[in-house]
C-alpha cells in the first residue's frame, strides 16, 4: 500500500466530490481520535485514502483469533500499534476440552513486535501460551513497557513475573488473572525496584503463594497512582487494612482472606480503614467472609457499583444486610450458597443492577438440590429491570419462569443460563425449555450472547435462528435433535460470529449448511457431535480460506471428534501439534 | 410382557406420567389407572422390565459405532430413545407415538410434539426408576427425581460423554456402559456418584480449584468453628408439645424469629397468611403477625444462671452463648415483660 498515492485511477463518482477537499494530515487527525476497533475497520474499507489515513493512525490492535491473521501481516499493515490485545485458543479450553499444547504461542508475536513495535506499552492477552523465556524476552525487548494483562493463559511461572517485575521500569499495570501457571513462590513482588512507584494497577488475586507483605505495604505506599488493587487469599484482614490506610485512594479493591482473625481494636481499624477509602467502586475477593465481618465492608458500600462474592459462600442473611448498603450496585457476582432468599433481597435493594453472575458452590454435587432455582432468578428480574447481563448457574427452570424474567427485563443483551443437569427438562412441566429461550430470542431483540441448556429440541434453534437478529455468539451443550437445528441457527442468524458446540447430534448436513456463513464469523467449534472428517474435507476443499481443524480422540473411525472452524487470511498454521489435523 | 405402568404421575394430575416398557400397552393401562397394582409390581421386579425394554432397543439400534456395546448397556430407555447423537431420529414406533399424544397433556398441538413426548418419556423413564428406588415417595417425586432423572438420563442419553478421567482421549465407548450399570445397580442406595463429564458445567478450573477448598473451610470457620449444632427447646405457651432449633442456622434475631414463626404458625388457629397465601384463616393472620412482635406472645429465653430474659437485648453472639432454652409467652403471662416488649417491637419495626 503506497501512503502517498492520492487519487485512485478508477474514481468512483462520490470521490471527486471529498477527495479534493480532504488533505490527509486533516484525516489523520480525526481519524486518531476513532478509538472503537470496530468502527476503524469500517473506516477502512471506505477508500484507499481512508485506508491508508487509518493504518497510520491505529495504535491499539484488537485480535479475536491470534490464528486468523498473521504477525507480518500485521506489521506491514500498521506501523504504530502501541497496545495489542491478543486472543488465543477456542473457549472451550477453559473446561478443559482442547488438549495441552494446542498452540497460541506468544512468542512469534513477540519477535515481530520487538523488531516492529519497539515502543510497544500495552499487551493484553486471553487464553495463549505464554513461557517465562517469552516474559523475559517482553521485559527486556521493550523499555516503555506499561501493561501487561494475562487471563486465562498458561505455560509461565511466577518466575516469569518477576522478570516483568525488575525490567519494566514504567510498569504500570500488572494483570494476572486465572491462568494455568506454577505458583512457586511469591518472590516476585520484591522484584520491583526501590524506586519503582509507578504502578496503578496490580492484581494478583490469583495467585497462591505467598508474597513479603512488606515488599507489598512499601510499594503501595510508594505507588501514589494506585487505583486498582487485588490481592489474594494469603493477605489476612489485619495486612489489609495495613495497605487500605496507605492506599485510600482506591477505587477497586480485591481483598485477601476474610477469616475472622482480629481483636476488637483491629476490627475498629479496619472499619476506618474501609470508610476513608470515599472512591471504592468494586470490591472483590473476600475469600471465607463470613457474616462476622461482613459489616466492616458497610461504610464502602455507599458509592459501590461491583461486587464480586464469588468466592465467599456466605448465606442469605448477611448477604441481604449487605446489599442494603450498596444501592448504586450495577454489577454483582454471588455463589449460589445465597440462595433464592438472598437474590430475592438482590430485587429489594439493588435496583440499578444490570449485570449479575450466580456460580455453584457446588458444581460437581448432584445428591442434595441446593443451590439456587427459577424463583431466585424471577425475583431479581422483578426488583432489577436494567439487567442486561445474566450468567446463571441452577438445578431447576421452568419455561414459565424464564418467560417471566424477560418479560420483566426486555433488555437482555448476555442470556447465559446453565441447568446444570445436562438435558433437564421443565421441572414442573417436564416439556423442554424450548419456549423458555424461545421467550427470550423473542422479547430481548437486543441479545448479542446466548448460552442455552436444558432438554431442547430443535424448535429451539428455529426460535433462534428467527428472532435473534443480533445474536453475536452462541454456546450450546447437549442439546438439538437433528441437523436442522444448527441449520435455523446458521442461516438465520445474520450476525452470528461465534458458534461453539458440544455433545450435540448435528452432523455433515448441519457444518456444510454453514458454507456460506463461516467467512463471516470468527470461528466455529463443534465436539462430540455427529461431524466426520469426511465432512470436514468438504468443507475445507469448498472454502479454501478457512482454516479447517480437527483433533481426534485416540480411535480411528471417521469421527471428527473436535473441530474448529476458523477464517484466516495468513492460511494454516505452521505450528500445529500432530494431534491437530488441518484439513 | 405386560409392561408395568407407573401411575403416579396420575395421581399428580398432569403431564408426569412415567413409563416403563415397550410402547404397546401404555395408553390403555394409563388410561385405566390401574396405578396402584401396577406400581407394586413395578417397585419389585422394574429391572426385569428394563431389561425387556432394552433389548427391543438394541434390536431396532441401527447405529453405526459402538453397536453391540450400546446394546449390552442397561439402559433406562423406551425403544427408540437413542442417544440422538448418533442420527437416528427418535424411533418410530407408531404405536408409542400414538399412545405418548394421549397420555400427555401436550400444548395445542405442535410439529415437535412427538419428539417432545418421546424426550419426556424417556426422562420419564428415569424418574419411574429412581422412584420405584426410593419407594414411592410421592411428595418429593418431582424435585427429587427431577435431579436424579438429570444424572441417568445424562450418562444413558447422550452420545457417551467423555467421562472425567486420567486420559481424556480413552476409547469412550466402554465407559458410559459401566457408569450406567454402577448407576442402576447403586440406585437402591445413594444415587449412584454421578460421572462427571469433562468441562460440564462449564466453571473455569481456577474457581473449581478455589471454591472446592473454600467450601470445605466454610464449614469450619462460618461462626460454628467446628462446633457442633446448637440445639435448644423451644416451647410455646398452649402447645402439645416442644421444638428443637438449632442456634447455629441463623445470624441475626429476625431469623430466628421467622424460623420461630413458621415452626408454630400450626399451633394457632388457622394458617400462617403473612406472606400474601389468599385463601386462608384470616381470623388468625394478626394473631400471627403479632407473634413475637408484641401483643399475643413474647419470646423469651432462659440464660445461664436460670433467669428468664427478653430475647433482643444482648448482641446475637452473645446470646447463642447464654441461652439454654426459648419460652414462647403468652402475653399476658409476660405481664412485667410485655409492655416493654411490645415497645420494643414497635421502636423496631
Amino acid at each position: 500500500m503506497n501512503p502517498t498515492l492520492k487519487k485512485p485511477r478508477e474514481s468512483v463518482n462520490l470521490s471527486e466530490l471529498t477527495q479534493s477537499t480532504f488533505p490527509d494530515e486533516v484525516l489523520e487527525k480525526v481519524l486518531s481520535l476513532v478509538q472503537s476497533h470496530k468502527d476503524r475497520n469500517s473506516a477502512s474499507l471506505v477508500c484507499k485514502d481512508w485506508y491508508n489515513a487509518e493504518r497510520w493512525t491505529r495504535t491499539k490492535l484488537f485480535i479475536g483469533n491470534c490464528y486468523s491473521v498473521s504477525p507480518e501481516i500485521v506489521a506491514r499493515r500498521f506501523p504504530k500499534i502501541k497496545s495489542v490485545t491478543l486472543k488465543g485458543k477456542p473457549r472451550f479450553s477453559d473446561f478443559n476440552l482442547v488438549p495441552e499444547n494446542w498452540g497460541a504461542d506468544i512468542q512469534a508475536w513477540l519477535d515481530v513486535f520487538a523488531k516492529v513495535y519497539p515502543f510497544l506499552e500495552e499487551l493484553r492477552l486471553k487464553r495463549m501460551a505464554v513461557s517465562d523465556e517469552s516474559l523475559e524476552f517482553l521485559a527486556k525487548s521493550f523499555h516503555g513497557f506499561k501493561v501487561l494483562s494475562l487471563l486465562s493463559c498458561d505455560g509461565f511461572s511466577t518466575d516469569g513475573i518477576s522478570s516483568i517485575a525488575a525490567h519494566c521500569k514504567s510498569l504500570t499495570e500488572l494483570d494476572i488473572q486465572e491462568n494455568g501457571m506454577d505458583d512457586i513462590s511469591g518472590s516476585w513482588l520484591s522484584c520491583f525496584p526501590d524506586d519503582f512507584a509507578s504502578l496503578e494497577v496490580l492484581n494478583f488475586a490469583s495467585l497462591n503463594s505467598e508474597i513479603s507483605i512488606d515488599a507489598l505495604e512499601r510499594l503501595v505506599s510508594r505507588c501514589k497512582s494506585l487505583r486498582v488493587l487485588k490481592v489474594n487469599r494469603n493477605v489476612t484482614l489485619s495486612q489489609l487494612q495495613r495497605l487500605l490506610v496507605r492506599a485510600p485512594q482506591l477505587i477497586e479493591l480485591g481483598t485477601g482472606c476474610f477469616l475472622p482473625d482480629l481483636t476488637s481494636r483491629q476490627y475498629a481499624e479496619l472499619e476506618s480503614a474501609f470508610s476513608n477509602c470515599k472512591n471504592l467502586h468494586t470490591i472483590s475477593g473476600l475469600w471465607e467472609a463470613t457474616y462476622r465481618y461482613l459489616p466492616v465492608l458497610y461504610a464502602a458500600c455507599a458509592s459501590l457499583t461491583f461486587l464480586n462474592l464469588s468466592y465467599a459462600t456466605i448465606r442469605s442473611g448477611e448477604f441481604s444486610k449487605l446489599l442494603t448498603h450498596c444501592p448504586s450496585l450495577r454489577r454483582l457476582w454471588v455463589l449460589d450458597t445465597v440462595k433464592d432468599e438472598g437474590l430475592e433481597a438482590v430485587g429489594t435493594s439493588c435496583p440499578l443492577l444490570e449485570e449479575l453472575r450466580v456460580f455453584p458452590a457446588d458444581p460437581f454435587e448432584e445428591d442434595i438440590v441446593h443451590g439456587v432455582t427459577e424463583s431466585g432468578f424471577v425475583a431479581v428480574s422483578a426488583g432489577c429491570p436494567k439487567l442486561q447481563y445474566v450468567l446463571y448457574f441452577c438445578r431447576q427452570m421452568t419455561n414459565a419462569a424464564v418467560a417471566t424474567i424477560v418479560r420483566n427485563c426486555p433488555d437482555f443483551t448476555h442470556f447465559r443460563l446453565c441447568i446444570m443437569n445436562p438435558g433437564q427438562p421443565d421441572y414442573m412441566t417436564n416439556e423442554p425449555m424450548d419456549e423458555a429461550f424461545g421467550a427470550v430470542v423473542k422479547t430481548c431483540k437486543k441479545l448479542q450472547r446466548l448460552s442455552v441448556s436444558g432438554l431442547l429440541t430443535d424448535l429451539t434453534f428455529e426460535y433462534i435462528g428467527r428472532y435473534a437478529k443480533n445474536l453475536e455468539t452462541l454456546s450450546v451443550a447437549f442439546a438439538g435433535r437433528s441437523d436442522w437445528g444448527m441449520q435455523c441457527v446458521l442461516e438465520g442468524c445474520s450476525k452470528l460470529r461465534k458458534l461453539e458446540i458440544r455433545d450435540c447430534p448435528f452432523g455433515n448436513a448441519a457444518l456444510l449448511s454453514g458454507l456460506e456463513k463461516y467467512e463471516s464469523m470468527r470461528c466455529l467449534w463443534m465436539s462430540a457431535c455427529s461431524v466426520t472428517m469426511n465432512g470436514c474435507r468438504l468443507l475445507a476443499q469448498e472454502r479454501p480460506r478457512l482454516n479447517v481443524e480437527v483433533i481426534k480422540d485416540e480411535n480411528s473411525d471417521d469421527s471428527a471428534d473436535k473441530l474448529y472452524v476458523y477464517r484466516s487470511v495468513a492460511g494454516p498454521r505452521r505450528d500445529a501439534p500432530p494431534f491437530v489435523v488441518t484439513l | 410382557m405386560s409392561p408395568p405402568l407407573l401411575g403416579v404421575g396420575e395421581e399428580e394430575g398432569q403431564s408426569n406420567v412415567t413409563l416403563l416398557g415397550s410402547s404397546s400397552s401404555l395408553g390403555s393401562i394409563c388410561q385405566k389407572g390401574l396405578a396402584l397394582k401396577e406400581r407394586n409390581y413395578m417397585g419389585l421386579s422394574d429391572c426385569s422390565s428394563v431389561d425387556s425394554c432394552n433389548i427391543s432397543t438394541s434390536s431396532e439400534d441401527n447405529n453405526g459405532v459402538g453397536l453391540n456395546l450400546k446394546a449390552t448397556e442397561l439402559r433406562l430407555g423406551l425403544p427408540g430413545s437413542q442417544s440422538p447423537e448418533r442420527g437416528t431420529e427418535p424411533c418410530p414406533l407408531g404405536s408409542t407415538k400414538v399412545d405418548e399424544k394421549l397420555l400427555f397433556p401436550l400444548h395445542p398441538a405442535k410439529d415437535t410434539a412427538f419428539s417432545v413426548s418421546q424426550k419426556t418419556i424417556v426422562t420419564g423413564n428415569k424418574r419411574g426408576f429412581s422412584d420405584a428406588m426410593d419407594g414411592f415417595s410421592e411428595g418429593k417425586f418431582l424435585s427429587n427425581s427431577g435431579v436424579k432423572a438429570g444424572d441417568a438420563k445424562e450418562t444413558s442419553r447422550v452420545q457417551p460423554p467423555k467421562l472425567k478421567d486420567a486420559n481424556t482421549q480413552g476409547t469412550v465407548l466402554e465407559k458410559p456402559s459401566a457408569v450406567n450399570e454402577a448407576s442402576n445397580r447403586a440406585g437402591s442406595g445413594a444415587p449412584a456418584t454421578k460421572a462427571q463429564v469433562v468441562g460440564w458445567p462449564p466453571i473455569r478450573s481456577f474457581r473449581k480449584n478455589t471454591l472446592a477448598s473454600a467450601s470445605k473451610n466454610n464449614e469450619e470457620v462460618d461462626g460454628k468453628a467446628g462446633s457442633p449444632a446448637l440445639f435448644i427447646k423451644v416451647s410455646m405457651d398452649g402447645a402439645p408439645y416442644l421444638r428443637k432449633v438449632d442456634l447455629r442456622n441463623y445470624s441475626a434475631y429476625q431469623e430466628l424469629s421467622s424460623a420461630l414463626e413458621k415452626m408454630f404458625s400450626c399451633f394457632t388457629i388457622g394458617q400462617y397468611g403473612s406472606h400474601g397465601a389468599p385463601g386462608k384463616e384470616m381470623l388468625s393472620e394478626s394473631k400471627l403477625k403479632d407473634l413475637l412482635h408484641g401483643s399475643e406472645y413474647v419470646l423469651t429465653y432462659e440464660d445461664k444462671d436460670g433467669d428468664w430474659m427478653l430475647v433482643g437485648d444482648v448482641p446475637w453472639e452473645m446470646f447463642i452463648d447464654t441461652c439454654k432454652r426459648l419460652r414462647i409467652m403468652k402475653g399476658s403471662d409476660a405481664i412485667g415483660l410485655a409492655p416493654r416488649a411490645m415497645e420494643k417491637c414497635r421502636s423496631r419495626n
